[in-house]
């Protein structure tokens, strides 16, 4: 590893930290809140510190794919550490590792929370929580890149690991543009919620932190009951339609922003993603319908449409308690939760383009036992699949649930025997693991996760880091090889 | 500049890293994955597989916003398809690696719309040319459309300028040259008045060209006159040498051991001596008069065999040694081995092509006239030209503080050509050439702390 530059790397978003801390600190003294000293306090620590890291420039500026994975996997626990200060020194969350996994669910764009009674909390924490999950969102690397004014390192490993999917692309040939376009088309959305949101009469307050955690497809609200405290079909659908927006693919829409329409059509995993969440709106508002849990299918339809936007854009919003729906609705949802976003987007899970290679993969496995001589390829989106990428998706799978059961097991510790116990630590762990907030049971939409232990909350603050930076780049940091300079 | 490079093989990889350091849009095309996969981890660039002659590859690649493309593939034919595809596809500019000289005539390129050719074999042949017909010299550049050389040259055993400070050095020779960068051992060194010259230095000198050869003479460079060449290895290089050197009337022996080749090279060429032989064949070496020509060139297909022979030929005593390797990991053993000279066709080419490049970006506002990676890369030549822009206009060289470890070397005011002092000034129009190891400068005021 390339300690030194890694050392000022680290420094850099330190600093970067503290410029975004400014903004809570000033809304803390524009209500006149008790924060203010919390804030002062950890951006104080931040500029220290990456100042202290960036004083010397590194001469050697190569850094090898281990590095770059490493390293973001480093920064995410750092920023998380600092992140979570605010909480901690202003006494609103007591305990240390509570703000650790509120604030690391932020940044992850989780959303599962450990506060019961979000109204009592002072404005500057809940801006600067919901924040969390707008950086994290697009990923902090990736602001760094587009704000870089040039390339120093080798920094395409950085962009890689932070960003999701089997395949990362670039949109245009310099990474510093690519980022700077993401970011555009970033911003660009989320102000067009916001304003969206203005007229459905939400106030600019809490219409800023809604459209934070539908950009980064996080789920924090500064409302108990989230959004159905608003009781209005208008910011329900605008909502549902911004966390679908913010779960596809960004080159999506950069391939609209040059014209290349028919790019657009023929991309496989957008269709393959709009069918499933057609095929699921329809299974549950049917199962709501026929059980009578609404007074009529348009409020079925509603509920239904705002779930399925929810969970399978890894949000976490909740209208409705789905944890009381008929089951076969709450099965879709757990389906849903493992499934997850498009690659290239804000969203977390297993992504659709993997979904979709890892059903084809199968497919052709029973082909070729029915004919063991028939030749047969795998294609997506038009063209035969690389194996490389095949095998890593098939790698990221048996990883993935690998990490998914152990993680059950550890979070199961010292919880009672009972199935609703179960209910919880199976769902508690899907729904972090794949980035989306509340899971079944007393995890469920209008529980929280203050009642688990504290060491499920390590493991469970650890699932969720490994769910946004899929995998590798946090395991790496357990592997001892990684640690010594060669 | 949007950039599209097809053929990512040693030449392609240069200009990749090369032209993405500078800033360019770049976006690379190769038949093979792994090649691509790895251009695209090491450099700020974007990769698309496939053929590069197709238009629908082309059209991945972007190649409608494209500024240039540049085709260097093994193939020619493919390297000349590419570009008028492009041309089709609406590049104005396009540059082929043409190795054939049946195709590489002013006609192809301007019927097929190709703005430039480059010959790796063609010019390798010139560069090792233009090193022979300056004794003592390692590596000649030039600068300034000629006017300026500069020159790298061994402080051997012996030479009166060994153990002299630099400025006693110019005193004592009274010539009008200036020495810009120095190699000791592993160190690169910008020399100040000062710095005392050593033994076994290696010294980059600019000077005006006209007196090149009068300065190297009365400094103690100058060796034999060009009589007796030998060249081992009959390959294209060899053919486009011989001829050149005809031209100035040395007596060229050619060393072959593919007897369908020698013939080729009679027939195709005069008064040369071929023989059929296997030059990595010590005796035949030294019956073929190994010893008694001024200047050997080795340049058969392989590097291992050219390097295995320099290092014979030097033991034998032979005067100038001129090895062509492809490999540039080679580089630095060679020279710690004592092979002065050392010519890859592969770094010229993409030299040239920087070089177009670098020329097509002037018209669009850029001040780097020319720039050349000195000293194994370690330091960098660059030529300027300075425009209105300039915050040292007209102020006196001691006022302006430049930055460390950077020098300039020589000023070019119309055809006047000024070796600078304290009390010089640079002007509106004036081409300047600076030299440093401070990496890559953009823009004349990047000289000043």
């Amino acid at each position: 590893m390339n300690y030194k530059l890694s050392r000022y790397i680290l420094g850099q978003i330190a600093l970067i930290e503290a410029a975004f801390l400014l903004i809570p600190l000033f809304i803390g003294a524009g209500y006149k809140e008790d924060t203010l000293l919390a804030f002062a306090l950890t951006i104080a620590i931040l500029l220290a510190l990456g100042i202290a890291f960036t004083l010397k420039k590194p001469e050697v500026l190569a850094l090898s794919a281990k590095g770059g994975f490493s390293l973001v996997a480093l920064s995410w626990i750092m920023i998380s550490l600092f992140g979570s200060l605010p909480f901690f020194i202003s006494g609103y969350i007591p305990n240390f590792i509570d703000s650790f996994f509120e604030t690391v669910s932020g940044f992850t764009t989780t959303g599962a929370s450990i506060i019961g009674n979000v109204e009592a909390m002072p404005k500057s924490l809940l801006f600067w929580r919901s924040l969390t999950h707008w950086l994290g969102g697009m990923g902090v690397f990736v602001f760094i890149i587009a704000i870089m004014p040039k390339a120093e390192a080798n920094i395409v490993q950085l962009f890689r690991a932070e960003s999701p999917g089997p395949q990362v692309g670039k949109l245009v040939s310099k990474l510093k543009f690519t980022a700077r376009i993401l970011y555009g088309i970033y911003i660009a959305l989320t102000l067009l919620e916001v304003l969206l949101l203005l007229v459905g009469k939400m106030s600019l307050f809490d219409s800023l932190i809604h459209a934070f955690g539908t950009a980064g497809t996080g789920g924090f609200s500064s409302k108990n009951a989230s959004i159905g405290f608003y009781n209005s079909a208008y910011i329900e659908i605008v909502i549902s339609i911004f966390m679908i927006i913010f779960s596809i693919n960004f080159n999506i829409y950069f391939l609209l922003l040059i014209g290349n329409i028919k790019q657009v059509l023929k991309s496989e995993e957008l269709r393959v993603f709009l069918s499933i969440i057609a095929v699921s709106i329809i299974i549950i508002s049917a199962s709501l319908t026929l059980n009578a849990v609404y007074a009529n299918f348009g409020l079925a339809a509603r509920h239904s449409l705002f779930q399925v936007a929810s969970i399978i854009s890894t949000t976490g919003y909740a209208t409705a308690d789905f944890a009381r729906w008929p089951l076969i609705a709450q099965m879709v949802l757990l389906l849903l939760m493992f499934i997850g976003a498009c690659a290239g987007s804000t969203g977390g899970g297993l992504k659709i383009s993997r979904v979709i290679i890892l059903v084809k993969s199968g497919l052709r496995e029973i082909k070729k036992t029915l004919s063991p001589r028939r030749v047969s390829a795998i294609k997506f989106e038009g063209k035969p699949l690389d194996t490389a990428i095949h095998h890593s998706v098939l790698r990221y799978f048996g990883i993935y649930m690998i990490i998914f059961f152990m993680s059950v097991l550890l979070v199961s510790i010292k919880m009672e025997g009972t199935a609703s116990a179960f209910v919880t630590s199976f769902t508690a762990v899907a729904s972090c693991l794949n980035n989306i907030g509340p899971g079944l049971a007393k995890v469920g939409p209008m529980g929280n996760y203050a009642a688990l232990s504290y060491f499920a909350k390590i493991i469970l603050s650890l699932d969720m880091l490994i769910g946004r930076l899929e995998i590798l780049p946090m395991l790496l940091l357990f592997y001892p090889k990684l640690w010594i300079n060669k | 500049m949007n950039i599209v490079i097809i053929g990512i093989g040693k030449v392609g990889l240069t200009l990749t890293e090369q032209l993405s350091k500078e800033d360019h849009n770049i976006v690379i095309v190769d038949k093979s994955k792994s090649v691509i996969e790895k251009a695209v981890n090491d450099y700020d660039v974007m990769g698309v597989v496939g053929n590069g002659a197709s238009s629908d590859i082309q059209k991945e690649a972007k190649i409608d916003t494209a500024d240039l493309l540049i085709a260097c593939t093994s193939s020619d034919e493919l390297n000349i398809l590419s570009c008028m595809v492009a041309k089709k596809l609406g590049v104005t500019d396009t540059i082929a690696r043409v190795r054939n000289p049946e195709y590489f005539k002013l006609f192809m390129s301007r019927e097929l719309g190709l703005n430039l050719m480059v010959n790796p074999e063609y010019e390798g042949a010139m560069e090792i040319f233009r090193v022979l017909r300056s004794p003592g010299a390692i590596m000649i550049e030039s600068f300034a459309e000629g006017k300026v050389d500069l020159v790298e040259l061994k402080l051997t055993q012996g030479n009166p300028a060994v153990n002299l400070s630099v400025s006693q050095f110019v005193e004592k020779f009274n010539i009008n040259l200036l020495i810009c960068a120095l190699q000791r051992g592993e160190d690169v060194i910008i020399p100040k008045g000062s710095t005392i010259l050593r033994e076994d230095d290696q010294i980059y000198i600019t000077a005006s060209s006209q007196d090149i050869c009068n300065i190297l003479r009365k400094a103690g460079f100058r060796k034999n006159p060009l009589k007796n060449v030998m060249i081992i290895g009959g390959g294209r290089i060899s053919f486009y040498l011989t001829k050149e050197l005809e031209k100035i009337s040395a007596k060229v022996k050619i060393v072959e051991k593919d007897e369908a080749k020698c013939l080729d090279l009679i027939t195709q060429l005069d008064k040369v001596e071929v023989i059929a032989g296997d030059g990595s064949d010590q005796q035949i070496l030294i019956e073929e008069g190994l010893k008694s020509a001024d200047a050997i060139v080795i340049l058969t297909g392989s590097d291992e065999e050219n390097i295995m022979i320099s290092i014979f030929a030097k033991n034998a005593g032979a005067q100038t040694i001129i090895t062509k390797v492809n490999k540039l990991s080679y580089y630095s053993m060679l020279r710690a081995s004592g092979v002065d000279s050392i010519i890859s066709p592969r770094l010229i080419t993409a030299n040239q092509i920087i070089r177009y490049v670098r020329a097509k970006q002037n018209s669009k506002g850029s001040a780097v006239l020319n720039l050349y990676k000195i000293v194994n890369d370690k330091a960098e030549a660059l030529e300027f030209i300075v425009t209105e822009k300039f915050e040292g206009i007209s102020k006196p060289l001691k006022e302006l503080k430049l930055k460390e470890n950077l020098l300039i070397a020589n000023i070019l005011r119309g055809s006047e050509f000024i070796t600078p002092h304290g009390g010089q000034t640079i002007e509106k129009g004036d081409k300047v050439i600076v030299v440093t190891t401070q990496g890559y400068l953009k823009d004349l005021n990047d000289i000043l702390k």
